[in-house]
């Protein structure tokens, strides 16, 4: 049977830890606001990419380009996005579980992963996979460099003919609540992207709205714009290409650290909602012994006395 | 009907940079500045890593602007860089610091290797941030003079 005194230190230190939990909440909300910041400020560029990728491929002859070429898949890569830390609920296991069903599903071809967060690479690497590169401490605070190279190092592996098709496995963020785990392929690029129809298709994926600049006068049907172009259209064409695939990357980049923040932040509301919980139940107990206590002292009083006066 | 201004935007995968109703541009491109006015033929172009400025009433701006492209229609300009600044934001003493950095380096490592590269391209970085700042005025004339 604990004592008053045991349980005083159990509420003490629950107590200590609901400060740690709440205070990591804030941390995670603060973050959170940033990142969704982000994924907000990277739409426009990726938008306008795109569309101007989408006037140069219709202007080009054929669209050929090393990242457009699809090959018999025999090789992949697999880009693993997790997080650098854990208490984060199963945002980080989850990817793990996916990524590994993932390869699991595709053991007959031989795959390569690149891992993006230390708790992904940590795991896959105790379950014996080797990777092609790692990136980790990205999710505190995506830039634009960091997609770059990761963008670099896929498309070199793609054009080098070392692999035949990348996937992305990862956390999207659909609100604060909901993480939604997607299995992305980002090589070689979809040819529906290049043209309007399969953007359209493309774009459902998407959540709509800010997407395109405020003030946006654009006419629909740009490809009509007779552009002159500096350099010739090929040339930029196959400039852009690894443009898109690098704002690609950033999106999915800067919509798991979204994700992870979300997922952080809810894992510590929950755990301060518990303390809570736990607190009040320990007060309760707590009282019961106390009062256990002060009946038995009372009963020895009373019947102290009574055999005092009998 | 001639358009009498031209709408800048100018967006980066970080930030929409700039929003302007403006008179004149010059952008970067690859191959040489390039002078934009109202009317201009639609036009598609690479960018270099250099200067931006544009023309709005009688005031001249500046921003650097690093690797991207350019769309040019007749009442607007839409500029996709990797990165870019408005030259008031640029931290001089810092963009300093990178080109020492970056000389030092190119000075370590052999010419024409992927490093020295990446040092060169670090330092025209550092070298248009500097101009940029030195045009705008917010350096002193010690920049001005070791930008040129």
């Amino acid at each position: 049977m604990p004592t008053l005194l045991d349980y005083r230190r159990r509420i003490r230190s629950v107590k200590s830890t609901q400060q740690i939990t709440r205070a990591m909440k804030f941390v995670s909300a603060a973050k959170l606001r940033r990142a969704q910041e982000g994924v907000f400020a990277a739409r426009p560029y990726a938008h306008e990419i795109l569309r101007v990728l989408r006037s140069a491929a219709a202007r080009v002859e054929s669209t050929t380009h090393p990242l457009l070429e699809r090959r018999p898949e025999e090789r992949i890569l697999v880009v693993v996005l997790t997080g650098d830390r854990s208490l984060a609920g199963a945002f980080n296991s989850n990817v793990i579980r996916r990524a590994t069903a993932f390869l699991r599903e595709n053991s007959s071809k031989k795959a390569q992963l690149i891992a993006v967060g230390k708790k992904g690479r940590n795991s896959l690497k105790r379950a014996g996979w080797s990777f092609a590169a790692e990136y980790i401490n990205v999710s505190a605070n995506v830039d634009f460099a960091t997609a770059k190279e990761i963008a670099g190092t896929i498309a070199e592996l793609y054009a080098k003919r070392e692999v035949d098709a990348v996937y992305a496995v990862y956390n999207e963020f659909k609100n604060v609540l909901v993480q939604v785990l997607k299995t992305h392929k980002l090589l070689p690029i979809d040819p529906a992207v290049l043209t309007e129809d399969g953007a359209e298709k493309a774009r459902e994926g998407q959540r709509s709205g800010e997407e395109s600049l405020p003030h946006d006068r654009t006419p629909r049907g740009e490809f009509l714009v007779d552009y002159i172009y500096e350099e010739p259209v090929e040339e930029i064409f196959s400039g852009l290409v690894p443009r898109y695939l690098e704002s690609e990357v950033f999106r999915i980049l800067l919509e798991s650290a979204a994700a992870e923040w979300a997922a952080r932040m809810a894992a510590m509301d929950s755990a301060t909602r518990n303390a809570s919980e736990l607190i009040e139940q320990l007060t309760l107990q707590m009282n019961k012994v106390r009062q256990a206590k002060i009946t038995t002292e009372l009963i020895e009083i009373v019947s102290g006395a009574a055999s005092a006066t009998s | 009907m001639l358009p009498e201004n031209i709408e800048l935007q100018i967006v980066t995968p970080e930030r929409h940079v700039l929003a302007e109703t403006v008179q004149t541009v010059e952008v970067p491109g690859k191959e040489g500045y390039l002078g934009v006015l109202p009317g201009h033929a639609p036009l598609i172009t690479e960018l270099g890593i250099g200067i931006l400025s544009y023309r709005k009433e009688s005031e001249t701006r500046y921003l650097t602007v690093i690797l991207g492209y350019a769309e040019v229609l007749p009442d607007r300009v839409i500029v996709l860089a990797e990165a870019a600044e408005r030259a008031e934001e640029i931290d001089v003493e810092r963009a300093r610091r990178a080109r020492e950095q970056a000389q030092a380096e190119m000075a370590k490592v052999s010419a024409g290797s992927p490093e020295w590269l990446r040092a060169e391209q670090a330092l025209q970085r550092a070298a248009v941030r500097l101009e940029a700042a030195a045009k705008a005025g917010t350096a002193g004339r010690e920049a001005v003079h070791a930008a040129s």
